[in-house]
């Protein structure tokens, strides 16, 4: 019986950190499970206790970061320190896409997955940076399976859906999430002369699309991004495929976050069972308030970074 | 095995084995389990443990699990279960459940129990410090597995009805109690099914 990734080292080899098995491995555990966005350690340990999986560690949610304009980068070090140090759980934080060295200093804060992120200002609008070079695994958000495959091919772990993040609207998501499941069904159909052609029209490896058409999903996990802001946002992703939700500024935007945060944690365990979600939507106070993507100009649209 | 359930698939012999599908990596220990010849499906309500002769408890955050366990009711049908001698195997964070006591959790942080051990939470470090290496596991054969350590708990402490059956670097990683497993890395995340294989005899046994 054989893994398809790197193989264990014998005995006598020092045990090894940073493979892509227990990169990828670390995401797996997350499945089933919420993500959320923090800004303060009592917002990390708010997210803990109702439930989280992990905290995503940021300076602001993507709704200010909307809102206050400029350029966003890397949240502030003594930041990050602060809520590693306010939960067990595990700690993400973001880089800007390309900034390779934000990642370097994240990786040396001890974070446990770096979020290569639209949602901050791209520090390259050619590369995104080389994942494999690090220890700490890395997320990166897609639109398509070509763009998935693309960040995989660079070291990339874990993949979520963009979505439109920010926006309280999880129209974007759904977008993003339905293309990848029907390219990869589509793959799923080919012979094995059709991959060759299907590898040029993804720009992607023809390796990795032969592996996803053998797998029939991505090599690694698959989790929903972008506008989840109610526990039904968050069962939909579940129930259109996705392993896992983020959550961003749908919690701490919200009226009551304490409470929306534990609601959507249920409704993502629970995801294909309605009683369960009526029961967690009942009095979650004001949802945020959230924004129409088709009124956001073209610039302001953070999908459409990252290539 | 008095299980009511009657799955066609179901041959006399064949154990149908639970996993717990709070949260965690769920679907790879019912891909093992499926390979280790038992009929594996997701648990996620009290009722559904009736149905069960075993249980997997999967890889995941620990203190989510412990959450949702509680707020759907499982902690004490659970409970319950183990002292009637429910066999049970915990990978990682379902090593944490199981202990009777655990360091490093979070306040309040509530486990099924099972085993007379205390575990400590993420003791071999951060996301950065998880590791493979190679790991002798005491009742299964044909060489050592491939331990996948991540964010990984290890025993701190035994009782004297506990079993280790296995070390990493001075540290206990794996141990039994009557028909509770418990290891402190992922063989489902590898492809060898042997200390899967181990848990469904375990669970033919029971």
């Amino acid at each position: 019986m054989s893994s398809a990734l790197p193989t264990t080292p014998s005995q006598d080899q020092a045990p090894a950190t940073g493979t892509a098995r227990v990169k990828r491995g670390m995401a797996e555990q997350l499945k089933g499970g919420v993500i959320m966005d923090v800004v303060t350690p009592e917002q990390a340990k708010i997210a803990e206790d109702a439930g989280a999986v992990a905290v995503m560690a940021l300076e602001r949610v993507p709704a200010d970061i909307r809102k206050d304009g400029g350029v966003a980068r890397m949240s502030d070090p003594d930041m990050i320190e602060g809520i590693i140090n306010a939960v067990s759980i595990p700690v993400m934080a973001k880089s800007r896409i390309g900034h390779f060295v934000e990642a370097q200093v994240l990786q040396s804060l001890g974070v446990d997955y770096i979020d290569e992120s639209e949602v901050l200002t791209p520090a390259d609008e050619v590369n995104h940076s080389d994942k494999w070079a690090f220890t700490t695994p890395f997320v990166c958000g897609a639109t398509n399976l070509g763009e998935a495959l693309r960040r995989i091919a660079e070291g990339a772990a874990m993949i979520r859906s963009k979505g439109e993040a920010g926006t309280g609207n999880v129209v974007e998501a759904v977008r993003h999430l339905r293309q990848i499941k029907n390219e990869i069904a589509k793959l799923r159909g080919f012979d094995n002369h059709e991959l060759y052609a299907a590898a040029k029209e993804l720009r992607a490896p023809y390796e990795l699309v032969k592996e996803v058409a053998e797998l029939g999903k991505l090599p690694v996990v698959l989790f929903s991004a972008g506008g989840v802001a109610t526990p039904a946002d968050a069962a939909l992703m579940r129930q259109l495929g996705a392993e896992g939700v983020f959550v961003g500024s749908g919690i701490f935007k919200s009226g009551d976050p304490a409470k929306r945060a534990a609601a959507i944690v249920k409704a993502t365990t629970f995801y294909d069972d309605p009683k369960v979600i009526a029961d967690a939507s009942r009095d979650l106070g004001e949802a945020m308030v959230g924004i129409n993507c088709d009124t956001l100009p073209e610039a302001e649209r953070y999908a459409n970074r990252g290539w | 095995m008095s299980s009511p359930v009657s799955s066609p698939a179901r041959t006399p012999g064949t154990p149908v084995i639970g996993v717990l599908a709070l949260q965690g990596d769920v679907r790879e220990h019912l891909v093992a389990l499926a390979e280790a010849d038992a009929l594996a499906r997701p648990v996620r309500r009290p009722e559904e443990l009736a149905e069960i002769d075993g249980l997997v408890i999967p890889g995941g955050e620990s203190t989510t699990m412990s959450k949702l366990a509680g707020v759907f009711g499982m902690l004490e049908p659970l409970r319950e279960r183990i002292r009637a001698g429910l066999p049970v195997y915990g990978t990682c964070a379902g090593m944490i459940m199981l202990a009777d006591k655990i360091l490093d959790g979070r306040e309040d942080q509530q486990t099924f129990g099972g085993v007379d051990m205390i575990v400590r939470r993420n003791a071999f470090g951060r996301q950065n410090e998880s590791f493979e290496a190679s790991v002798e596991v005491s009742g299964v054969e044909g060489g050592p597995v491939e331990g996948v350590f991540i964010r990984a708990p290890w025993v701190e402490s035994v009782g004297g009805e506990v079993e280790v059956l296995a070390r990493h670097d001075g540290h206990t990683v794996a141990v039994r109690q009557g028909n509770v497993l418990a290891t402190s890395f992922h063989p489902e995340l590898t492809g060898d099914h042997r200390v899967h294989a181990l848990f469904v005899e375990m669970v033919r046994g029971a």
